[in-house]
């Protein structure tokens, strides 16, 4: 066993292990911090199953991001599309034997063309940082970096694919790391460029600005119903009040 | 402290997004409140010794006990969507007056001492120290903000920056920093009952005054009742419709609704007020021990219904926190919301033919209605998705001829906030207060110009009273903003009704 296959492997688990307890160790803090009054915007549902409906157009479409502004919008809305496209090309190194809809050529093909689409999209965004005086402002170094980072990741991907590299190895390589039988890493600069990316993206995940993901879900002004006439809606602090009377 | 000069805005037929100017509103901040203000709200009468370990602690807690806060410090993509919503941003051209810069000025203390990487890697991540300074910025620029949640509705996280603001506030109201404009008022309410420090007896002969002007006016012995037992509704409204013009003739579009469609009502002296500055300063406590007010006026006075007159926070607290903080009203009529707005009121009975109107009454005025922040963004009328637009509107319709609409981008959820909500409402804070209304200002100029709009309606006391300061500094008419139930007022016919 190389030292390359060795270091990846362990890091994948690491890293691996850091992103899901940190994501889910986020999300536990979010559900069990209350929401002590009734805050949504409008328009505002009254029942869940249209804030469902209300937080699904969010996730799918970026409403609000469109009404906003249309550039960041559309560089926004490319790159998530695209990353979901990619993802969905990736499967196929996860998954033995890959799954039927993964294999079509329709999802590998897309999943392909989404990487020039994501760089594409990010690039515009990295402009709007740099060209608009408002956007350039608030921007830290770990906004441009985190862009950077992304860009580098797609770019890195989409060179494997004029570099050769022994894709094949390569899923074995995952799928050994999923079943605990480890087989080399090919020692490729463009692929170990691509995984050491990831590795450090899975890494900061949840630690970073990346939470906006779980975060749209927990937001009181999209997720609450509007009912406050309807019902209290008191939070556990705010009843030790009450009896303070 | 003489506020000093500034240089007026001009008035733009199209409202380009300014280039920003750093620092342009930082020599902006409103009086600090004395030492005996804080300390009757139960807050440090000055700046505490250990201020910053105080304020830290506190920030600990507000993340603990509100999610806003907590998902907006971590959520935010630095998009810069909403960089350009916020009137203070427009008006002022200031950075830090654009919501995720306001909410940044938090942020950098949150990375810093409650994350990881604003730990050991400030630089890169834009962490900062809760130094004086930042203090300073902080007091300066979290009271540039009027709460009115425009940002919010614009991010694709939905991040409010009212909910930072408020946080700030109590935050710096814990260590000993408050602000005097809100302070001073949320004593006045604990002690006397009303923003005004207006007493029962004064409030009776206001009152009395106010009944005699419409006998006059009208030949109808429209009545004002006070402290009236077992009336079926109990009336809270701000205390400027006591008296401030334009807000006053509201009032008594108020009056003669009731006294047409035969509803027994009173006011009561114990909630004389339907403002809650409790909001503004981030105070739960606060909020919650004004809103008790209200229940206990309730039934001390055996009433069935709570109406609210036209005040835009206070039906946000009324609408979406009074049940939560004072309720449950199970005291009351089960068959009506708990509480009612007056629009609510009107628009019922105006549906149910109990109300009559002559639209010619108002046909010297050429109508638009300015949709206050607070009831566009954070409450409802009416129980139906966008109540709290359409059912002033068609009262506005049913009571006048002509109407207008300013450009939607300016109106409905995306409305502008007057500029001197939040509690901003005074006159130390007079350049940012005449900054903010520029957008609005703007909006209003063009509906004028295209469609000879005379007069703008609205149903929110804090904005009356600021468009009644911004109309004559932008050189519109001081009496050009007129409150929702003059017009129906005007145009209701009296001692006809058939029921
Ligand atoms: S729109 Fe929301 S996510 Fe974007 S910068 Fe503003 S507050 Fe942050
Ligand atoms: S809440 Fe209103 S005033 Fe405050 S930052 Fe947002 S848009 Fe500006």
């Amino acid at each position: 066993m190389s030292f390359v296959t060795i270091f990846y492997g362990i890091s994948f688990y690491v890293a691996t292990l850091i992103l899901f307890i940190g994501v889910a160790y986020r999300i536990y803090e979010y559900s069990t911090i209350p929401a002590p009054l009734k805050i949504p915007t409008p328009p505002a549902p009254k029942t869940k199953p249209l804030v469902a409906i209300r937080i699904f157009r969010e996730v799918v479409f970026f409403e609000s991001l469109f009404s906003a502004t249309k550039w960041t919008w559309l560089f926004g809305w490319l790159f998530h599309f695209a990353l979901l496209l990619a993802a969905f090309r990736h499967l196929r190194y996860f998954t033995d034997p890959v799954w039927t809809w993964v294999s079509w050529e329709i999802v590998q093909a897309a999943g392909h063309y989404a990487g020039y689409v994501m760089v594409f999209g990010l690039f515009g965004l990295l402009a709007r940082r740099i060209f608009v005086d408002r956007v350039r402002y608030i921007s830290n170094p770990s906004d441009y970096l985190m862009l950077i980072l992304i860009i580098s990741i797609a770019i890195s991907g989409l060179m494997m694919k004029w570099f050769h590299t022994d894709i094949y190895a390569v899923k074995q390589f995952f799928i050994g790391l999923m079943y605990f039988s480890w087989t080399e890493l090919p020692n490729d600069f463009i692929l170990l460029l691509h995984l050491s990316l990831v590795l450090l993206l899975m890494i900061i995940f949840p630690y970073s600005k990346l939470l906006h993901a779980p975060g749209l879900f927990f937001s009181p002004t999209r997720n609450q119903t509007d009912t406050a006439r309807d019902q209290r809606h008191i939070s556990d602090w705010a009843k030790s009040l009450e009896s303070k009377k | 402290m003489a506020v000093k000069e500034f240089e007026k805005p001009e008035l733009k037929d199209y409202s380009p997004i300014p280039k920003l100017v750093v620092e342009a509103t930082s020599h902006l901040a409103p009086f600090k409140s004395k030492e005996e203000f804080q300390k009757s709200l139960g807050y440090p009468g000055e700046l505490v010794e250990n201020w910053q370990d105080i304020a830290l602690n506190k920030m600990g807690d507000l993340l603990k006990k509100y999610r806003s806060l907590r998902v907006y410090m971590d959520s935010c993509i630095q998009c810069g969507a909403c960089t350009d919503k916020c009137h203070y941003y427009l008006g002022t051209k200031d950075p830090n007056n654009m919501p995720v810069g306001r909410q940044n000025l938090m942020r950098g203390v949150y990375r810093k001492h409650f994350t990881l990487p604003g730990k050991y890697f400030p630089k890169l991540v834009g962490a900062i120290d809760l130094t004086r300074e930042v203090l300073d910025d902080w007091y300066s620029y979290y009271h540039q903000c009027s709460q009115c949640r425009r940002c919010a509705v614009f991010c694709p996280i939905g991040i409010d920056t009212a909910e930072v603001s408020m946080a700030a506030r109590e935050i710096m109201d814990s260590v000993g920093v408050g602000q005097k404009y809100c302070n001073e008022i949320i004593g006045k309410v604990h002690k006397i009952g009303n923003n005004l420090g207006l007493p029962e007896p004064a409030l009776a002969d206001t009152l009395e005054g106010l009944e005699e002007d419409v006998v006059d006016d009208i030949g109808v012995d429209v009545k004002f009742p006070l402290d009236v037992k077992d009336s079926d509704v109990l009336l809270v409204t701000p205390s400027a419709d006591f008296f401030a013009e334009p807000h006053v003739d509201g009032l008594i579009g108020y009056a003669k609704v009731f006294h047409q469609a035969g509803i027994s009502w009173t006011l009561s002296s114990h909630a004389s007020e339907a403002a809650n500055f409790g909001m503004f300063i981030g105070s739960y406590d606060n909020m919650r021990k004004l809103a008790l007010r209200i229940r206990e006026a309730a039934l001390e006075l055996n009433v069935k219904r709570i109406v609210f007159g036209e005040c835009g926070h206070a039906w946000r607290v009324a609408y979406s926190f009074l049940n939560t903080l004072a309720g449950p009203f199970d005291f009351l009529d089960p068959r009506y919301p708990v509480p009612q707005h007056i629009c609510e009121v009107t628009h019922d009975l105006m549906n149910k033919n109990v109300l009559q109107f002559d639209k010619t009454a108002n046909d010297d005025k050429i109508i638009t209605f300015h949709d206050s922040c607070n009831v566009a963004r954070a409450s409802n009328m009416g129980d139906i998705i966008g109540g709290q637009f359409s059912l002033p509107r068609d009262i506005i319709k049913a009571t006048t001829n002509n109407f207008y609409d300013m450009e939607e981008e300016t109106i409905k959820e995306k409305t502008f906030c007057c500029g001197g909500g939040g509690g901003l409402l005074t006159d130390d804070l007079i350049e940012l207060r005449m900054k903010g209304a520029q957008p609005r200002m703007e909006a209003l100029k063009r509906v004028i110009e295209e469609h000879g709009v005379t007069h703008m309606a609205a149903i929110c006391a804090i904005c009356k009273s600021q468009f009644s300061k911004a109309f004559q500094y932008y050189g519109f008419e001081l009496d050009q903003i007129i409150s929702l139930h003059n017009l129906v007022g005007d145009a209701l016919i009296m001692n006809k009704k058939e029921l």
